[in-house]
């Protein structure tokens, strides 16, 4: 679903990624550890497609399609979501009407049709409660007076709105108190399905406890320096990145 | 029949002036009057809309106020060439004033709201809240003036204005002014130019949202603060619609 191949990029001419290469197959769930300034949101946001994050070597197809080819916009369309360490906040603008025309431009783009002001209502007000939030927050500005815990609710909320292929959840679990992680991970898992791969970035293995990835990988200086099964997170939090880094080296 | 302004008039600075001359004094040299009586309220909105035909187009309107009086005046400035609003309001005893406007701006175009506020008399509140989006090489500015007399105790004044400059070659001028003698009076006022969110704009392409589409929702909502104060839903909408169909032509 997702092949990223010796992926070299980087920031104002810094290389950042160092020939990353990740599978990861339909319908899996994949978690990328690493320490700070190993290139996980950077990975991120070059797969996204962000200004500023320029690729130098390799490739990445979401479906056989050449992600890095297109606009940020075209990504989504594709099946790409991101779900933002630090989700933005856009005063004036409801999340009703930034989620729908962001679920109706993806849906012209693939030549389907758009969704109904009332069917797209009636959907996000089950996807809100589904994670604690209402509807009056909704209406309100995307992101705006909403807590660290709720942005990242709604970042939940409109995953599953706009139902992507592939998924990359960026420490989609920093800044949650241990409720509000319950609430994300019972999403990731009510997301998952056979036909979409979820890749999630973290820092600790405490999203894993409640999230059980199919395959964990360890980002070291811009490359994956292993692999292994969702035992790995404990021998992480246990030994530490540099023991990996040990073994790399 | 007064002379044409120069640059040096503090009023007329931004002004411009190739395309003034050719309708001074006819149509610019002239102010209308506007008497809102003690305790009555009036609501104006002006559509200066583009039109290539049209070099200058300049409304001056004089506006007195009656005690407990209202005068309400929502704007569009969006000519191509040049368009201007200029606007004296002298406030009566607990009077209000109220002006929205926004200023839309491409290719050359020079829109200007000038409004000075005489709060002659205690007690009268006014504001001012000014929008603009500017494109390429036009230019909007906003000089808003409060002036409040020494009687003119308990006094609300407050001024708001914005700017967008969607190329680095467009121009904003915004000069909120007071000029206070009382002293027992609440006055506030803020004014910045800036650029898109290119994080906000980033977020939406993430989310699939074109950029043009991106850029149009935002514009829309900065411009819209501009006549949030209008109270008629349906004048207000109106008044919107006019405006995006104005910022959907700037690209």
């Amino acid at each position: 679903m997702l092949d990223i191949k010796d992926l070299t990029a980087g920031v104002e001419g810094k290389t950042i990624l160092n020939g990353l290469s990740l599978t990861l197959p339909k319908g899996e769930v994949h978690a990328i550890m690493g320490p700070n300034g190993s290139g996980k949101s950077t990975l991120a946001y070059t797969l996204a497609g962000r200004d500023g994050y320029e690729v130098t070597g390799g490739s990445a197809a979401l479906d056989g399609q050449d992600l890095l080819d297109m606009e940020p916009h075209e990504r989504a369309a594709a099946g790409l979501y991101l779900g933002l360490q630090y989700p933005v906040e856009i005063p004036g603008v409801s999340n009703v009407n930034f989620l729908r025309t962001a679920v109706n431009a993806q849906r012209r783009a693939r030549g389907e049709e758009e969704i109904s002001a009332g069917d797209f209502l009636r959907a996000m007000r089950k996807e809100a409660e589904a994670f604690d939030l209402t509807m009056d927050h909704m209406k309100r500005g995307v992101n705006v007076g909403f807590s660290g815990g709720e942005k990242k609710r709604n970042e939940m909320i409109q995953m599953a709105m706009i139902e992507p292929k592939v998924a990359v959840l960026d420490e989609t679990d920093s800044g949650l108190d241990i409720d509000a992680l319950r609430v994300v991970a019972n999403g990731i898992n009510r997301l998952r399905s056979t036909d979409r791969s979820i890749l999630i970035i973290t820092h600790y293995q405490r999203l894993l406890d409640y999230v059980e990835p199919d395959r964990i990988h360890v980002l070291k200086t811009g490359r994956i320096a292993t692999s292994g099964g969702p035992e790995l997170a404990a021998e992480l939090e246990r030994e530490g990145y540099d023991a990996i880094s040990a073994e790399a080296a | 029949m007064s002379e044409r302004p120069t640059k040096k008039d503090e009023a007329w600075r931004y002004a411009d002036f190739d395309a003034l001359k050719e309708h001074w004094p006819d149509s610019a040299d002239r102010w209308e009057t506007v008497d809102v009586a003690a305790g009555e309220t009036k609501r104006e909105l002006v559509r200066l809309l583009p039109d290539p035909d049209l070099v200058s187009d300049v409304t001056r309107l004089k506006v007195t106020v009656g005690d407990g009086g209202r005068y309400e005046l929502f704007a569009l400035a969006a000519r191509s060439r040049y368009g201007r609003l200029e606007i004296e309001a002298t406030l009566g005893d607990g009077a209000h004033f109220e002006f929205g406007g926004a200023i839309i701006g491409k290719a050359r175009a020079t829109n200007e709201f000038i409004v000075r506020v005489n709060h002659e008399q205690p007690n009268a509140t006014s504001n001012q809240t000014v929008r603009a989006v500017l494109a390429d090489k036009a230019t909007g500015s906003f000089l808003g003036k409060v002036y409040v007399a020494r009687g003119a105790q308990k006094t609300d004044g407050s001024q708001s204005s914005k700017a967008m400059l969607l190329d680095r070659t467009a121009t904003a001028n915004l000069k909120p002014e007071l000029e206070i003698y009382a002293d027992d009076v609440k006055c506030a006022h803020g004014a910045t130019v800036g650029e898109l969110d290119k994080r906000a704009l980033f977020y939406m392409a993430s989310r699939g949202i074109p950029p043009e589409i991106a850029e149009r929702l935002m514009l829309q909502t900065f411009v819209a603060e501009g006549f949030a104060e209008l109270g008629d839903d349906k004048a207000r909408e109106a008044l919107e619609a006019d405006a995006l169909g104005v910022l959907e032509a700037l690209r």
